[in-house]
């Protein structure tokens, strides 16, 4: 078992950067959700991370070795993406039969088990499903292949919301059967704060977030109360974002409260959801005022 | 199973607070094995890691203990410590909020006294 990591991963398009400076240690065994907004650089970074794209500058490294596109491990590392790499005209029955021959080895007892729990009739061509069951059908080959790093750009995008309970069963369920890291991208943030272990929120660029789920809750308040008494109380915290109803006044947090300060009656201290978080953790400066 | 999650507290500490509840309610009595992590995550989708800091935090405390091969089973005396430990709480969570709030709405302790005794006799 080796951490995956980046040093200084910088990525541009042209002269347009997209990436800057990344420097990630992502550890075995561990189920992570990397979320941002659209356009934030998610999808490249996992596109790097898998060797299906190179880096402008900076490195991939994983077993002390920096990885360059030659070496890098075909059977470690495997990317789920909204790029269709299969053949359309193929059938489920023959994509599956072909990346057991690439990867070596294939859980083809989850892959049944998924195909039949979805009712995706294996003898289909890709070509014949829809939006959403050609996600499914590619988030059941990425669960099945034998890769220690999975990496999962969007595995529920147009799916329905039974679909997506049922997706992130089987997301557990593959995980408890053989334990590897798995990496999440997805906008539906609500709905994976409990799968996931840690978080990487990306914005402008680079990474402003890279925590256990459990420690970003416990950093993320709300305080509301009169207006002097919140800002007096807030003072020196990270403020994330405030607003006024009239005379409750709201600031939103990203810190741990100071044990030295005392808390006013006339204050009220709630922890923020993760979505909340996020929110307010990404939104523009102009996006505020709506 | 019976959770209602919350953003107030992490939700390791949620699952090891549910399946006390369960152990003091006596869903899950004494001996009794309680529902494995496998269970519990994927019935309600939470990470595996998560549940199991929950589970091994009841097992720091003695309410529940691991028998090789078979599981997590609720221990003999599980329910007391429970009871003890919440009598102790009683105090500090419920006692002296009541009290405060009471003193806000102006109520003198006889008053108080007698709710208090009102409400008792009636239950």
């Amino acid at each position: 078992m080796s951490n995956l990591e980046t040093k200084h991963l910088t990525k541009k398009f042209g002269n347009q950067v997209v990436l800057d400076d990344l420097n990630l240690n992502l550890k075995p065994n561990t189920i992570y959700a990397l979320l941002g907004r659209n356009g934030a650089g998610k999808s490249t970074l996992l596109s790097i991370l898998a060797n299906h794209i190179f880096a402008s500058s900076g490195s991939v490294v994983w077993q002390d070795k920096e990885l360059t596109g030659r070496d890098h491990p075909v059977q470690e590392f495997y990317l789920m993406s909204e790029h269709n790499l299969f053949n359309k005209s193929d059938s489920l029955k023959n994509i599956i039969k072909k990346t057991t021959l690439l990867q070596g080895t294939f859980d083809q007892t989850l892959a049944d088990e998924m195909l039949l729990a979805f009712k995706l009739d294996p003898k289909k061509k890709v070509s014949q499903l829809s939006t959403g069951y050609r996600t499914i059908f590619k988030t059941i080959v990425a669960l099945s292949v034998p890769a220690e790093y999975v990496f999962l750009d969007e595995p529920i995008l147009g799916l329905d919301a039974n679909h997506r309970v049922m997706l992130y069963r089987y997301i557990l369920k593959a995980y408890e059967n053989r334990a590897r890291t798995i990496v999440l991208s997805t906008h539906l943030v609500e709905e994976i704060a409990n799968l996931v272990a840690h978080i990487l929120i990306l914005k402008d660029v680079k990474i402003i977030v890279d925590s256990d789920v459990e420690d970003l809750l416990a950093k993320s308040y709300q305080i509301s109360g009169p207006k002097e008494e919140v800002q007096l109380y807030c003072q020196g915290l990270q403020i994330l974002d405030d607003e006024q109803i009239g005379t409750l006044y709201t600031c939103y947090i990203y810190a741990d409260l100071p044990a030295n300060r005392i808390i006013p009656d006339s204050i009220v201290i709630k922890h923020s959801d993760l979505q909340d978080s996020f929110i307010k953790l990404t939104e523009e400066e102009r996006e505020l005022n709506v | 199973m019976f959770f209602e999650f919350d953003n107030e507290t992490p939700l390791y500490r949620q699952i090891a607070e549910q399946i006390e509840e369960g152990i003091f309610t006596g869903v899950f009595p004494a001996e009794s094995q309680v529902p494995s992590t496998t269970e519990i995550s994927r019935q309600f989708n939470i990470n595996p890691a998560t549940v199991l800091k929950g589970m091994n935090q009841l097992v720091e405390n003695g309410l529940i203990e691991k028998k090789r091969g078979r599981g997590m089973f609720v221990t003999k005396m599980a329910q007391d410590q429970i009871t003890t430990k919440r009598q102790a709480e009683f105090n500090d969570h419920y006692v002296e909020t009541f009290i405060k709030e009471a003193q806000k709405l102006k109520l003198t302790k006889a008053e108080l006294i007698a709710l208090i005794e009102r409400s008792y006799d009636n239950e």
